[in-house]
């Protein structure tokens, strides 16, 4: 596989040319938040409203033609990304937030019931959290959660001692956005089906940042969101297997999930437009195709096995700072995000003190207050890669620590 | 350096001169910034006259909102509650002399809301209390 040509990548990202301060360039280390945009999305975006704007599945004139037909390649070029069988298995909703909500709401409200068990991970984030605890309170339902072990990894042996309860969904994350553990779903999943329960996979981490294959995974939902794989923010998808979706009921009503309406009643349309209520993103959609065509030209493998190569550096380095504790499993089974303490200082003091320097971090929970908890950690300093980073930028990360420990010394 | 971390806000964030609890004590709350996981609880202890004698601050959180909180308790030492009630934004501001952004200004401006909540007896500590 080819290394990837960073110098050449970044030039894509006009953002990363800025300065944040005369003198001072960016070092964004905060793409586990949201990832920065390459020219090609947003050029894509600006064409389409220059050229293409119209309202989709509606109008019979050339703009609305060229719009449903963009709409429509993005949603074929997506599925192809993740190995959907088909491209009606790829839902649009606004985030990966919304895709987990439209599970909750639809499939578990027509399927759970007082009492069904429901079986979440410790190092969910809140997306991945308060829909089941919504539903868990209108129904009745159990919630039971794989425990999280010492090194930040998912304790196997306790998940296979829940799966007894015989619960009927297993939702947890590919990728921990605090921890940046990648969880082994494959395995999950088989269990979980073994045990007859479907399965629903939040990758909104995994999907940027690995090659993710649903039908090799054989998930039963998968969840992600496009602004964190150099797609615009407001669009997500969730991927749904074509039985489930079609026996799902709606999630919201109005214009284009319908076949036919009357004063009383209506019919649902076909997948996955039942879903796609209403006027879409349309140019954000146009925008998450042409980041799936970035992602795809460059190789996930191969941002994979780059970002490998700058964690594994991020770590060493960072694991040699006095007084410096990081959280989460070793390099070789986490992706591109390092979570750490620094003694006496708080996240946030570290965090704006990096900011002086030109580096972009993150500090807080995460949503994920329940891990913190259970780290016994208040808050955390979050430093993430993707295929843009560096090892200079690591280099500013590490002085940048520096610099805080200096001040508060 | 950083405007936001003078000299005085470092060092009454490493060396507060008002740390602590407060037992027996007159008045005391806690809240907490969810945001950023910032705890804070401020005890007082206050004579027939209405004057604050004592103070201190316990809980953990940003140099900005433990320096703000020790700054704040040392000026309120010899006022009244009712100056206490009318302090504002403003003058917490003044004591920390320095700009923050909207994000910084939650961690500053805790201190003053669980101090004002603790005061004026409330049950909770609503955003209504330093605003201007």
């Amino acid at each position: 596989m080819a290394a990837l040509d960073i110098t050449r990548i970044r030039a894509d990202f006009p953002i990363l040319q800025r300065e944040i301060r005369p003198g001072v360039s960016l070092v964004y280390l905060d793409s586990t938040a949201t990832a920065q945009k390459p020219q090609q999305v947003l050029d894509a975006m600006d064409a389409y409203y220059r050229q293409s704007n119209a309202n989709i599945h509606r109008g019979v004139h050339t703009l609305a033609e060229e719009a449903t037909a963009l709409y429509e390649d993005a949603r074929v070029k997506i599925a192809r990304f993740i190995g959907a069988t088909s491209p009606s298995e790829v839902v649009y909703t606004r985030n990966a937030t919304e895709s987990i909500n439209l599970v909750a709401f639809t499939w578990g409200r027509a399927n759970l019931s007082a009492g069904d068990v429901i079986i979440l991970t410790e190092m969910e984030h809140h997306s991945n959290l308060v829909p089941w605890q919504m539903l868990a309170a209108e129904r009745n339902l159990r919630l039971e959660f794989i425990p999280v072990t010492e090194d930040g990894l998912l304790d196997m042996a306790e998940y296979q001692r829940l799966l007894e309860l015989r619960p009927r969904l297993v939702a947890f994350t590919q990728m921990s956005n605090v921890l940046g553990t990648i969880t082994p779903a494959k395995e999950i999943i088989a269990l979980a089906h073994h045990a007859g329960a479907l399965t629903l996979v939040d990758g909104a981490q995994s999907v940027p940042h690995l090659p993710v294959n649903v039908t090799d995974l054989d998930a039963d939902f998968l969840a992600f969101s496009a602004h964190k794989m150099c797609g615009p923010m407001g669009i997500g998808i969730l991927y749904g297997k074509r039985a489930l979706l079609q026996a799902m009921p709606p999630f919201l009503g109005g214009g284009d999930m319908i076949k036919k309406v009357h004063l009383r009643s209506f019919t649902t349309n076909d997948i996955p437009y039942k879903f796609e209520a209403g006027t879409p993103a349309v140019a954000e959609v146009v925008g998450f195709g042409a980041a799936v065509d970035y992602l795809s030209a460059i190789g996930m493998s191969a941002i994979e096995a780059y970002e490998q190569e700058i964690i594994a550096d991020a770590l060493a380095q960072l694991k040699a700072v006095p007084g410096l504790r990081v959280i989460g499993p070793a390099a070789s089974q986490k992706g591109g995000v390092a979570s750490f303490t620094l003694e006496g200082i708080h996240p946030h003091d570290v965090a704006q003190v990096l900011d002086s320097e030109g580096v972009a971090v993150r500090a807080g929970h995460h949503c994920a207050m329940p891990l913190h908890e259970k780290l016994n950690l208040p808050a955390t300093t979050r430093a993430s890669f993707y295929l843009y980073s560096t090892h200079q930028e690591v280099e500013r990360l590490i002085a940048g620590i520096k610099k805080v420990q200096k001040l508060f010394s | 350096m950083d405007d936001l971390y003078r000299e005085v806000i470092v060092e009454h964030y490493k060396n507060p001169g008002y740390r602590g609890k407060l037992d027996p004590h007159d008045i005391s709350f806690e809240d907490e910034n969810p945001l950023c996981g910032d705890h804070l609880r401020i005890d007082l202890r206050v004579d027939a006259a209405g004057v604050v004698t004592e103070a201190a601050f316990s809980g953990h959180g940003c140099a900005i909102s433990q320096a703000s909180a020790d700054l704040l308790l040392e000026s309120i030492i010899g006022k009244t509650l009712d100056a206490v009630r009318q302090l504002t934004k403003d003058d917490l501001l003044e004591l920390l002399g320095i700009e923050l952004g909207p994000v910084r200004l939650k961690c500053a401006l805790l201190s003053l809301k669980v101090l004002k909540a603790g005061v004026y007896g409330l049950g909770e500590a609503p955003d209504s209390l330093v605003e201007d």
